[in-house]
């Protein structure tokens, strides 16, 4: 990958070891993290002392009297209630809702709960779970009927994975870059860690009939929602899930129980799960013989875009934010793939010329949020920083004038951040900074 | 080997022979089933099991016409979301002659322009529509419905009366131009 300069640069003449255009400094200086690494002198300042003198100290009113009480659902601090979703429908208009996660607030890779986004096409059912059962029928053996409580008695298994709308990112389809933040960008995709049972177990129950193809997956939510998903995903890893990061699912996400089908398409992993049905051929339900089927450029359409492929984009800094003063960053941001496990992360500061790998958090897992970093200094001129995943099965995240040329863009310039002019997404997203420190979003 | 081992292996065998027509080799790892889903027929599934299939597997028995679809429009309410006569209002047109075509890849999908399988428009009606009370159509009144937007769409004869036969043979004017983008993974 002869384009992709790890080393060069200014190098050890310099205080700082810059490894590509625009001031990106090894990662090496973040691997090490508290860890002294040999060969990691060269850089320089980024541990050094740079700031103006700090004034003495003193206690804080708050640390001289009794805290509040301890609640027996934590809340989060009164400094923090900014860190939200936005809603597309907050008044619940009869239409679909959705709401979107601000990954410029956050950090490492669990999306808490109640800030994971969420599609709803008919509202939040409100479902007593001692009522609910999941029938799984058509082509078996014997037709069986799961309670929540027989289910909880299962082997249970526990995976970290994304979970990302089809429509993520719909917004970088326009032909000129939207000027909104990450949330608004890219806020239909999150990561959590799931625990339940295994489809495969529970179809081993059942007894599935070799010409059985396809299962239909529904909802007991009003829309009851289906969606026909492949056999072959099912036995590979899907997973009845019953928690969520450690708590049984939030209402939004499918209470009491969902599909989970690891690195694909949201909408197929039917939340409320009631009803799977084995059968020797798709039911082209309204979700994935309308909305889900991409438009290409000729107006043929992509049929059932099963798996969400590789994909970055930095976090910080990112849109809206601004860049103070000229010095050191931190560049970091959250890469993921429906294939597999992500295996490098390179970062631009110079829109794509050259390219340095960024430090990778781990343990890195097959289909989950990985966060990478790559440390930054910033000379007070134009730059522009955009990320670039790979994974382990050697897809790499595409250059957007590649993707458009296959999967087009708009004709007009998109103005409604929560429409979707199309879906599945995965190429570049750039930040330009101008000499102000000023964010913007930019095509490269 | 331990007896234990062997006793498992044993139980493994019996459970491949016993389940060898089916594609049932217990993958939960404990040999044998867990066992604990309650038996349940078909017939006790019915309430639920409304999934039409392209081919037509599963619609119910009746029929409709387009003259009655076209009344039952504004009797149940589906004009306030989607226009007098389908033609559009807060939740877009269901009759319309808008193109695909020249819209660019944010084009707008109509049931005419995109949809593929006349069967799609019968399931989603009888599943989801009308949106503030969904599974309240009589099978007869969905075949109505139906009929109506195919017929305002002139996809079918004001005249020909949709059922379990004729709606799975009725051609959607998009159905040849799609591309199946993972054909692995089915
Ligand atoms: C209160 C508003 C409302 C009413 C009443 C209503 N609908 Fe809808 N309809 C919607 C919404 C919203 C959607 C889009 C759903 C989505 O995107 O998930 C929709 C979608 C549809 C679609 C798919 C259209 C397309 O091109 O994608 C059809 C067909 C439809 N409705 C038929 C009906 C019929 C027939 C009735 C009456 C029995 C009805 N609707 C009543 C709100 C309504």
């Amino acid at each position: 990958m002869g384009i992709f300069r790890t080393r060069g640069g200014v190098g050890r003449s310099s205080p700082d070891e810059f490894v590509a255009g625009n001031g990106l400094l090894h990662r090496r200086a973040l691997l090490g993290r508290g860890i002294a690494l040999a060969g990691a002198a060269g850089i320089g300042s980024v541990g050094g002392v740079n700031g103006a003198a700090a004034e003495p100290v003193q206690d804080a009113e708050w640390s001289g009297h009794q805290g509040s009480n301890v609640m027996e659902y934590g809340t989060r601090s009164r400094f923090e209630k900014d860190t939200l979703r936005i809603l597309s429908n907050p008044k619940g208009e009869a239409r679909t809702q959705h709401a979107r996660t601000p990954h410029h607030k956050l950090n490492g890779t669990i999306t808490p709960n109640p800030l994971h986004f969420t599609i709803l096409h008919n509202g939040i059912p409100d479902i007593d779970p001692a009522q609910h059962k999941l029938v799984i029928h058509g082509m078996v053996k014997q037709p069986l009927a799961f309670t929540l409580e027989k289910l909880l008695r299962y082997p249970m298994v526990s995976r970290t994975t994304f979970v990302e709308c089809g429509g993520n990112s719909a917004p970088l389809f326009s032909n000129e870059p939207v000027q909104a933040t990450l949330q608004h960008l890219h806020g239909l995709v999150s990561n959590a860690e799931w625990t339940g049972v295994l489809l495969s177990t529970l179809l081993d129950e059942v007894g599935v009939d070799p010409k059985a193809v396809w299962m239909l997956a529904e909802g007991a939510d009003t829309a009851a929602l289906t969606r026909s998903v492949p056999l072959k995903k099912a036995w590979d890893d899907a997973m009845i899930a019953l928690y969520q990061n450690g708590e049984p699912l939030m209402p939004e996400q499918g209470y009491p129980m969902r599909l989970v089908l690891p690195g694909w398409e949201g909408n197929m992993q039917t939340k409320y799960v009631r009803r799977i049905k084995l059968v020797d051929q798709p039911a082209m339900t309204y979700y994935e013989a309308r909305n889900y089927s991409p438009v290409l450029p000729d107006y043929t359409a992509y049929k059932f875009y099963f798996v969400n492929e590789v994909k970055s984009f930095i976090t910080s800094p990112s849109f809206g934010m601004g860049l103070k003063e000229p010095g050191y960053y931190e560049i970091s941001g959250i890469a993921y793939s429906g294939s597999g496990r992500i295996e490098r992360v390179m970062v631009s500061a110079d829109g794509g010329k050259t390219w340095a790998d960024a430090a990778i958090q781990g343990p890195t897992m097959h289909k989950a949020f990985t966060r990478f970093h790559i440390p930054w200094r910033w000379d007070g001129s134009p730059a522009i920083l955009t990320s670039r995943a790979v994974d382990d099965g050697g897809n790499i995240q595409p250059l957007r004038a590649d993707f458009v040329k296959a999967r087009g863009e708009t004709l007009k310039p998109v103005t409604n951040t929560f429409g979707f002019p199309n879906q599945h997404y995965n190429s570049l997203t750039s930040w330009g900074i101008d000499a102000k420190g000023e964010i913007k979003h930019v095509y490269v | 080997m331990s007896t234990f081992k062997a006793l498992s292996l044993v139980a493994l065998m019996a459970l491949g022979a016993a389940g060898a027509a089916f594609a049932a080799d217990a993958k939960n790892g404990l040999g044998a089933p867990v066992g604990l889903g309650d038996k349940i027929t078909e017939t006790d599934i019915k309430a639920w099991d409304i999934t039409i299939l392209p081919d037509g597997t599963n619609l119910p028995p009746g029929s409709g016409t387009a003259a009655v679809g076209a009344k039952l429009f504004g009797e149940k309410g589906c004009n306030q979301c989607h226009g007098d006569g389908a033609l559009g209002g807060r939740n877009g047109a269901l009759i319309t002659d808008q193109p695909l075509k020249g819209g660019g890849i944010e084009a707008n999908k109509t049931v005419k322009n995109f949809w593929a399988y006349s069967t799609t428009l019968y399931d989603y009606i009888r599943r989801a529509m009308p949106w503030p009370a969904p599974r309240t159509l009589s099978n007869e009144e969905v075949y109505s419905l139906v009929a109506f937007i195919l017929a305002g769409n002139k996809i079918i004869d004001e005249k020909t009366v949709m059922d379990a036969r004729s709606l799975p043979q009725v051609k959607m004017p998009n159905r040849d131009n799609f591309i199946i983008k993972f054909p692995d993974k089915i």
